[in-house]
């Protein structure tokens, strides 16, 4: 039976949540009242526990079913952290409150910058920013505003490999940069000439994710800061891929001058469907003071909230961050010592090489080396019966997994990209490797299977194209 | 251990790949690059991460709170969390897979139909970060839309979102003036007609404004598009249980902070940016949108759509990069109001409006304190106390009571102004002991 929405099962004068009625009306004039109700649905509160709990169900999701989405790092989200985050302390804590009412929710703050500040190596953190975009945009303006202050003002262009996150160039944009794309070199990394012939005084920031979208970590990443440095720009470290590096090497040692995290991605926090994140940013000390306002402090015994930072970019959102995610990232960084941190990175790059191992060959690995967390496979339809990667992904779900990233990186025709992390079993790895090659086999003897696929989901194929030509978007 | 591997797996894994160790697959990284030194604490077990979380929590003391100033405090049903914390909503990524992630993109659906409704807008997207980076966002648009440079803004903005618009706008050709307001804590209508230009993109305010009191939307409304210019509004949206929609006065785009709809105040974060638009600015707005669709075989389904808007289709020249958003939130905003209904919404409306009122009275009774009630507001307004609002708020912190907003902190002639909120939470004790604090100071 089709979902009926909310406001189809809605019966006028069925009521949910009620309040103690308000005993007198007429304290705003009539003319500012609304002329008539909204049309929101009526429904009891039974109904609603119904309807939401039935449409939590036609959902895959991490605690359900195994989520290899490639640059997403779909690692367990402790339970424990659902729990410790929410603290009514915490949840019921006023932004604009007396700080001496808040110190608890100030010390996270101030630990989380500090152990962010340790495991990366750099000078500073903001926990502003709300997602990884967020995160990139602040680091982008953050660059900006150090070129600005040293009246570098003929610098006007950002760097950006072809391999990166769509969000790297649109950041670039929205801060007001000219956006230089490079192509990489064949073996998936920078191409240092390339990289050379596009830097110059014109040259604001190098935007490079690392390690980058086909999972390689970049050999020359040193020598690559080096050249950035010398052309007067700074290197920016996109760090959504982190968690291959975390414990195992500091980006402040590679030259990195600012980088964001997401801890909805190394940092278990959950990804919610679409959100929150939390994107914090970090800077070495020569591009500390540019970072957004205020920052937690430390005065004594006491946690503070600086606001003044003469030279900062300004603020990014209303207040200063995402708090109750930024809990969630401190529960995990504290559950954690150096060497499980470096043990989560190393089982994480095993997972991956495992998964490109077992499938390299039916499946084509793009860059046949080993990789760091995340494995690129393609296919070639002309060879597979007219198989597209969109119609493997689709049939995996019928075998009960969601589907990798696909169609990215833009440079692998077809790609389909595999991240694991540490947190799957052998075992589980294992039956997601059976299932893709069960698929290789059915592209050769029941093609139309896969070309149809899913055939197990509440609704079969969509059509996406017929919702954006005369778009529904409410009711 | 978070990882579930047995010494067995990994020396068969490793075997599978044909390394002997998992170092031999970092050898692109130099060697000297490879494990720094960590000066890390010792790792916690859940058992001591529990005791150690609750020792820091009990360090948040306990306020009785009359504060708004853009982040409320309301009545959160039990249903709503108890559902949104469900680990098929929290623990699944965007839903890209729209087979399956119905649910997801159904609730989204759902959420946007509620802003809809809500504001009486058009169109409405899944959410953004919060209030403010919503309002920069509309406010970008508006300039895309109009092709033209200036923006006036309300001085009695949030100062965040000044602050936020400012950051936002820094590096385009856009160019923030602001409108300036009368004693009577609204704008100065009749000021801000002049302002207004051809050259004017949009007017940008808020209702109720920073100060708690609601503008003259309708006649500002009129006034900017007489010169072409659009009106971007930020509103409180519990205040549309009750009060006049932006749709009704023709507003081109409403954003809101959405946390006041069934979300906790977390120190400010996360918040819920709402983002709603007539039906022509559908193809400008920023971030996702979820569309009805057909399946193969003609059923309903629902997916992301427009994503021709999308950092990850268009890059550099996409409307925004924005990718994650809230969604939790607005899961926990669409549970909020579908357990209301339009009727609960309308109640919980009235009884802010009721609270914050009484409050108000009480407050003017006191000898030295005045409150300011020139325009019509609904659950926060501007004390004048007799001494820096800075004391009174040291002083009724002191008897366990959050006593509001400091207005000397934006603003150097409001020394002694003091923004109260009052909500259906602040019950008449409350009120009543708020109230005697205040006359023992």
């Amino acid at each position: 039976m089709e979902n009926l929405l909310s406001i189809e099962k809605s019966k006028p004068g069925r009521r949910g949540v009620r309040f103690e009625q308000a005993q007198k009306h007429d304290y705003l004039p009539q003319n500012l009242l609304r002329a008539s109700a909204p049309r929101l649905p009526e429904m009891s509160e039974f109904d609603t526990v119904r309807h939401f709990t039935r449409l939590s169900q036609e959902n895959y999701s991490l605690d359900g079913q195994f989520y290899p989405l490639g640059s997403c790092t779909m690692k367990y989200n402790p339970k424990a952290y659902d729990v410790l985050s929410v603290l009514a302390p915490f949840a019921n804590a006023h932004p604009f409150a007396p700080e001496s009412a808040v110190q608890g929710t100030l010390q996270i703050m101030y630990e989380l910058q500090e152990l962010l500040k340790e495991i990366t190596g750099l000078s500073a953190f903001t926990l502003q920013p709300a997602a990884g975009a967020h995160g990139e945009l602040t680091g982008i303006l953050t660059v900006r505003a150090y070129h600005d202050a040293h009246k570098n003002t003929s610098r006007c262009e950002v760097i950006v490999p072809d391999t990166a996150h769509g969000t790297n160039p649109a950041t670039a944009n929205m801060a007001g940069y000219t956006v230089v794309n490079i192509k990489s070199a064949a073996d998936g990394c920078v191409d240092k000439q390339a990289l050379q012939a596009a830097l110059s005084d014109k040259t604001a920031a190098v935007m490079l994710t690392v390690p980058n979208t086909v999972g390689l970590f970049e050999k020359d990443i040193r020598e690559i800061a080096d050249m950035v440095h010398k052309a007067g720009a700074l290197l920016y470290m996109d760090g959504a891929n982190f968690n291959a590096l975390i414990g195992l090497a500091k980006p402040a040692d590679f030259g990195v001058d600012v980088m964001h995290l997401n801890l909805h991605k190394t940092f278990a926090a959950p990804h919610g469907g679409g959100g929150p994140g939390s994107g914090p940013v970090g800077a070495a000390k020569h591009v500390a003071p540019f970072l957004p306002k205020p920052i937690v402090e430390k005065k004594g015994d006491a946690y503070t909230l600086n606001d003044k930072m003469p030279q900062s970019l300004g603020k990014m959102k209303a207040f200063y961050g995402n708090i109750a995610v930024v809990l969630r990232g401190y529960c995990y960084l504290r559950q954690f010592d150096a060497s499980t941190l470096k043990n989560i990175a190393e089982k994480a790059i095993l997972n991956a090489n495992y998964v490109r191992a077992k499938l390299k060959g039916k499946f084509n690995a793009f860059f046949d080396v080993n990789c760091m967390h995340e494995c690129v496979l393609s296919i070639d339809p002309s060879k597979m019966n007219g198989v597209h990667t969109a119609d493997v992904a689709k049939r995996l779900l019928d075998y009960g997994f969601y589907a990798p990233t696909i169609y990215f990186p833009l440079i692998v025709p077809e790609a389909m990209m595999i991240e694991p992390t540490e947190t799957e079993s052998k075992e589980m790895l294992d039956a997601f490797v059976v299932a893709l090659e069960k698929i290789y086999d059915e592209i050769f003897t029941s093609p139309q299977l896969v070309h149809d696929a899913p055939h197990t989901q509440p609704v079969s194929r969509i059509d996406e194209v017929s919702a954006a030509r005369q778009p529904n978007l409410r009711w | 251990m978070f990882t579930p591997h047995t010494k067995q797996d990994e020396q068969e894994m490793l075997s599978a790949v044909g390394v002997s160790s998992v170092k031999e697959l970092l050898n692109k990284i130099p060697a000297d690059l490879l494990y720094p030194n960590y000066n890390l604490p010792a790792a916690l077990t859940e058992q001591q991460l529990t005791a150690h979380l609750h020792d820091i929590a009990a360090k948040n003391k306990p306020l009785k709170n009359f504060i708004g100033a853009g982040m409320y405090k309301h009545f959160i049903p039990a249903a709503v969390s108890a559902l949104s914390s469900r680990g098929e909503f929290l623990t699944a990524y965007t839903p890209y897979q729209a087979e399956a992630s119905q649910g997801t993109l159904q609730t989204i659906y759902e959420f946007q139909s509620c802003m809809c409704a809500l504001f009486d807008m058009d169109v409405a997207t899944a959410s953004h970060y919060d209030g403010a980076t919503a309002l920069a966002e509309a406010v970008l648009a508006a300039h895309r839309v109009t092709g033209r440079n200036e923006v006036i803004i309300s001085s009695l903005l949030h100062p965040h979102y000044k602050e936020v618009l400012k950051t936002y706008t820094r590096h385009s050709t856009v160019c923030l003036t602001e409108a300036k307001p009368t004693t009577g804590g609204t704008l100065d209508v009749a000021a801000l007609q002049k302002q207004v230009s051809d050259k004017t993109a949009c007017v940008v305010i808020s209702t109720p404004n920073f100060l708690g009191y609601v503008e003259q939307a309708k006649e500002i409304s009129q006034l900017a598009h007489e010169k072409g210019a659009l009106l971007v509004v930020q509103v409180n949206p519990l205040s549309l249980g009750l009060l006049q929609t932006p749709g009704s006065y023709d507003a081109d785009f409403a954003v809101a902070e959405g946390q006041p709809l069934g979300n906790p105040v977390s120190f400010g974060g996360p918040g819920l940016g709402i983002m709603t638009a007539k039906k022509a600015y559908m193809r400008q707005l920023p971030g996702r949108m979820v569309g009805i669709a057909k399946d193969k075989n003609g059923r309903r389904a629902f997916v992301l759509t427009l994503q021709a808007r999308e950092q990850h289709i268009r890059r550099e020249k996409a409307a925004s990069n924005i990718c994650s958003n809230e969604a939790i939130c607005a899961l926990n905003a669409v549970i909020y109001l579908t357990l209301l209904g339009p009727q609960g919404l309308k109640e919980v409306a009235e009884l802010n409006v009721e609270r914050a009122h009484q409050l108000a009275e009480k407050i003017s009774g006191i000898k030295g304190f005045s409150v300011l009630s020139a325009a019509p507001f609904f659950n926060e307004f501007v004390v004048t106390c007799p001494m820096p609002a800075a004391q009174v708020i040291q002083k009724l912190a002191a008897k366990g009571i959050a006593a509001g907003y400091d207005l000397g902190q934006t603003c150097d002639t409001m020394k002694n102004d003091l923004l109260v909120c009052a909500t259906e939470l602040n019950t008449a004790q409350d009120i009543a002991a708020y109230v005697s604090a205040l006359k023992e100071i």
